[in-house]
């Protein structure tokens, strides 16, 4: 009788029915909102999965207070503009300790910031379940992860020991302390992503069209220095270049690309040229080889 | 992809030239058809490498990757000069430097004609779990047969439990043919032996395809070196394979997920349209319940529907005010499913602990959670000769039929006309890991004729002619740590007191009831479960029960917990060190099993998993058993049993 579902259509219906089981299944489920492209389509598709009602579940975001500042700004523009309940962490021993990824570089900042402020936040709200925006084809270890990825009481992710999902039946079953990471995006592709945006006119940072932002040229990447705490190193200058961003994270740590892209078209038209994966612009995942799977059994997301 | 790549824009037009490609671009997507495959086959026969170069060849590999698989191929690969493509999927360090594949990966890529997921699943023996879990969301499977070893154990097994999952399309990959000189004897030789033994496998299509993964040929592109094959590619077949989706034609069936209750004046029923359709003003019937009432609203965030098809997430909200809840499912009036409380299933086993039958588990379907019993094993299937053996357990990856009996009706399909409500996995109670997936083959007609009588003298009255509450008084302990002693002296003292009591002794049972029964593990299981049996209905009779059995595994204890009423299951654990039981060795039984005479000896060489869970903790050490004795009848006197 109907047309079958588009793309599109499927994926979407397979994230509303991660995020009723999730609801239906956990005591304190929380979603972690990082504010980029990926969470803007998982925050739409829970407004979805639960409509009339506003989705059953308070929205996270760990700040590592560097982050750029038109995130913040969004941030709390969504959470007004959509009502939902927002929290907000930050590791203030970190904070404390001045930590930052100009002085402690990447791997440390990183750690104390996103990995171990992510594993408090988690503890002092005793939140059971986390829903995360990764995606499969964002990174190899990724690739190997179930959509319920289960987490010990240390928030560790044990990658040759995950329990088998089959079919759309998910166990959900914890023990007090441990907890499920739950990526309702898992098999969306960035084309995906940014098909979708368009066709939902999904609301996202500006920072991902192209506009004339002041960046420094360091170690091959472009780095917009967002405000006073980036230092400039003789040799160096701030240009205004044409850039824009294809993931967003912490600025000292996130690469622009130059770009004319000023509309979403425009976005998708260069990612269909573009011969980059877009974690190419993350310092992160260059660290060491395997890094984005030590992060994970470390309790990264 | 490749469409745009090959015509970069110029900075000038790009704006409304971009536009009008994308918007091209996205309605071409937008309709492409899609298709869910696996690949699966023995170790070591190119699985990873032929995704590899699925990826490389439709040019789904960036830059970067190119670069980090170049220098990784140099440090791990086990192709010398030449790029090794596994390590494209192989995605955990584990995997890189042990050069297998140890869990499924999820790959995407699309072709001007459609949009694939892949997963790659591994040839071990140990990770099949993995491989059902690839297999278990696919249409299609790529069993991979190295030409030079031909079939093995590992093709039959994943042919079979391919079969199994329903999987009716096949691509027979015979790789690695440059090791076998391209020889079409080989190739024909192979498929010969692939076809007779899956010949009752039901699938729909088998395809055999020559090819060599690492070179490329047959893959993408057309073999230079086989002028003999006539066959497709495989990239050829993949676009054009016609997978029968009748999903949307079978009978309604609307899972239960979530009930939405925003404000008094909403109810919707959210979920999935697992199969068929719903439309305005349909007649719906609440399965479990049999009551029906008509569709009022389909309800979405992007405006209400008319109609929604199988695939579909929406909320439904009904007519009437009718008890629904997760769980339940909401059907098609003149097609029902089954309401059952017990069943038939094949089951696949993913754990180290082995099945056994008696054992209590979780059952879960897509939305409904019941506790479940395995009531028999009714065979095991030899994944080699296909043959069905008796067996009494389950061990990881092994495949066998059972009975399952649930603790409430749950609503289901056979899997082979409905593979969204046929299917289940079984969780471990106490680990809470996945230990079986199975698919249900039909229901058992016993559970619909057999109702349990419900008598006019019940166990209330019963209890109330005797002055007391009824009670089983479940002793678990090491052997002589002291449990029918104590047992002994609270029976006499209860008794004295004129309550009605009955003890079930574990060597006593074993005198006549479970004469038949030995200490395995399984027969271990099943001596507790008839004693369980014996007294739920002696408590059913209004009888305080004293039950003495060593009962060391949790997994036992909870099942007759379960099988019981709320608050009637007092565990009582006898604490008595280990050692001061030894030094008591009243039977001898410790000495003979130190010395290896007797085997399978809680505490010796088998554990005795501590109750977490007991009402009453006796911790023994100096305390003699009438001391003991006081602490439980206190106990029971508190919370008025007697």
């Amino acid at each position: 009788m109907n047309a079958p579902l588009s793309h599109l259509q499927r994926l979407e219906a397979e994230s509303i029915h991660i995020f009723r089981e999730v609801a239906a299944s956990f005591d304190n489920p929380v979603m972690l909102y990082s504010v980029g492209k990926d969470s803007s389509v998982m925050l739409h598709l829970a407004l979805k999965a639960f409509y009339p009602a506003p989705p059953p579940f308070p929205f996270l975001h760990v700040d590592t207070t560097w982050k750029f500042r038109e995130m913040i700004e969004f941030r709390d523009r969504m959470a007004r503009e959509k009502g939902f309940d927002l929290l907000v962490h930050t590791n203030e021993e970190a904070r404390a300790d001045g930590v930052g990824p100009f002085t402690h570089g990447s791997s440390v900042h990183t750690h104390l910031y996103k990995t171990v402020g992510l594993r408090q936040a988690l503890d002092k709200y005793g939140f059971d379940a986390a829903f995360g925006g990764a995606r499969r084809d964002e990174e190899k270890s990724r690739a190997k992860e179930r959509i319920f990825s289960f987490r010990n009481a240390s928030h560790g992710w044990d990658p040759k020991n995950q329990r088998p999902e089959m079919w759309n039946i998910y166990n959900t079953r914890v023990a007090k302390g441990e907890s499920i990471r739950v990526f309702p995006l898992s098999n969306w592709t960035e084309l995906d992503i940014w098909q979708y945006i368009l066709q939902e006119e999904i609301p996202i940072v500006p920072l991902y069209f192209a506009k004339a932002r002041p960046v420094v040229e360091r170690d091959g990447t472009l780095i917009m220095r967002d405000d006073e705490r980036m230092e400039i190193a003789a040799g160096e200058k701030i240009e205004d270049r044409m850039v824009r961003f294809r993931t967003l994270g912490c600025y000292p740590l996130t690469g622009a690309i130059e770009s004319e892209a000023d509309t979403l078209e425009g976005i998708v038209a260069e990612m269909l040229i573009a011969r980059t994966s877009e974690r190419q612009g993350r310092m992160i995942d260059k660290d060491e080889a395997g890094s984005m799977e030590k992060k994970k059994r470390e309790g990264y997301f | 992809m490749s469409v745009l790549a090959s015509a970069p824009l110029k900075d000038e037009e790009r704006n409304a030239a971009a536009a009008d490609a994308v918007a091209a671009f996205l309605a071409e997507q937008e309709s492409k058809s899609f298709l869910r495959f696996l690949t699966c086959g023995s170790v070591d026969d190119g699985k990873s490498t032929l995704i590899g170069r699925l990826l490389y060849d439709t040019k789904l590999i960036f830059e970067d990757q190119l670069a980090s698989l170049e220098n990784e191929s140099k440090k791990f690969g086990t192709t010398g000069e030449d790029i090794d493509f596994a390590l494209l999927v192989d995605g955990l360090e584990s995997e890189r430097e042990q050069g297998i594949t140890i869990d499924v990966a999820y790959r995407f890529f699309a072709t001007s004609k459609r949009k694939f997921i892949v997963a790659d699943t591994p040839g071990h023996e140990q990770y099949t779990r993995n491989m059902a879990t690839g297999a278990s969301t696919a249409d299609l499977a790529i069993v991979l047969i190295d030409a030079r070893k031909g079939v093995l154990p590992q093709t039959r097994r994943h042919s079979f439990i391919a079969s199994l999952l329903g999987i009716r399309h096949i691509v027979v990959a015979v790789n690695k043919i440059d090791l076998a000189d391209y020889d079409q004897a080989v190739f024909e030789r192979i498929v010969g032996e692939y076809r007779s033994f899956a010949a009752d496998f039901g699938f729909e299509t088998v395809t055999p395809i020559p090819m060599s993964a690492r070179y490329g040929d047959n893959v993408t592109t057309r073999s230079q070196n086989m002028d003999w094959y006539k066959g497709p590619t495989l990239l050829d077949h993949l676009e054009d394979i016609t997978v029968d989706d009748r999903v949307s034609d079978l009978p309604l069936r609307f899972p239960v997920q979530y009930v939405n209750r925003p404000h008094l004046d909403f109810r919707g029923f959210a979920g999935t349209v697992a199969s068929g359709s719903v439309a305005l003003d349909d007649e719906v019937v609440v399965a479990k319940s049999g009551k029906s009432s008509r569709v009022s609203r389909i309800v979405t965030m992007d405006g209400d529907l008319e109609a929604a098809q199988a695939g579909q997430a929406v909320t439904l909200v009904l007519e009437d005010e009718i008890e629904v809840s997760r769980g339940n499912m909401l059907v098609a009036p003149e097609a029902r499913p089954h309401v059952a409380d017990q069943f038939e299933a094949d089951i696949v086993w993913f754990d180290e602990q082995p099945l056994m039958p008696g054992r209590s588990y979780i059952l879960r379907t897509e939305t409904d959670q019941i506790s479940a019993n395995v009531t028999a094993l009714k065979h095991k299937v030899d994944v080699n000769t296909f043959a069905e053996e008796a067996a009494r357990h389950l061990d990881l990856n092994e495949v066998g039929v059972i009975n399952i009996a649930t603790q409430s009706d749950l609503a289901f399909d056979p899997y082979a006309a409905n593979r969204s409500t046929g299917a289940f996995v079984l969780i471990d109670r106490v680990t809470n890991a996945t230990v079986g997936a199975g698919m249900i083959n039909f229901a058992l007609r016993r559970a619909d004729n057999i109702h349990w009588q419900a008598l006019d003298v019940n166990k209330a009255s019963r209890a109330e002619a005797k002055g007391q509450k009824p009670a089983v008084l479940w002793f678990t302990g090491l052997s002589g740590s002291g449990k029918s002693t104590v047992a002994n002296i609270l029976e006499k003292r209860l008794h004295a007191k004129g309550k009605h009591t009955y003890t079930l002794d574990g060597d006593n049972v074993r005198h006549g009831l479970n004469r038949d029964l030995g200490f395995t593990a399984e027969d271990r299981v099943e001596n507790i479960r008839r004693v369980g049996e014996v007294a739920k209905l002696m408590s059913d009779a209004g009888l305080i029960v004293l039950c003495s059995f060593i009962s060391p595994f949790r997994a036992e204890r909870r099942m007759v917990r379960d099988m019981l009423d709320a608050g009637e299951m007092i565990t009582i654990w006898v604490d008595t060190p280990i050692e001061e039981c030894a030094r008591r060795d009243p039977k001898g039984l410790y000495k003979k099993a130190y010395s290896g005479e007797i085997k399978n000896f809680t505490g010796v060489d088998s554990p005795f998993e501590l109750p977490e869970r007991a009402e009453i903790h006796l911790k023994a050490g100096d305390r003699t058993p009438e001391e003991m004795a006081d602490e439980i009848e206190a106990w029971m006197a508190e919370r008025g049993y007697i």
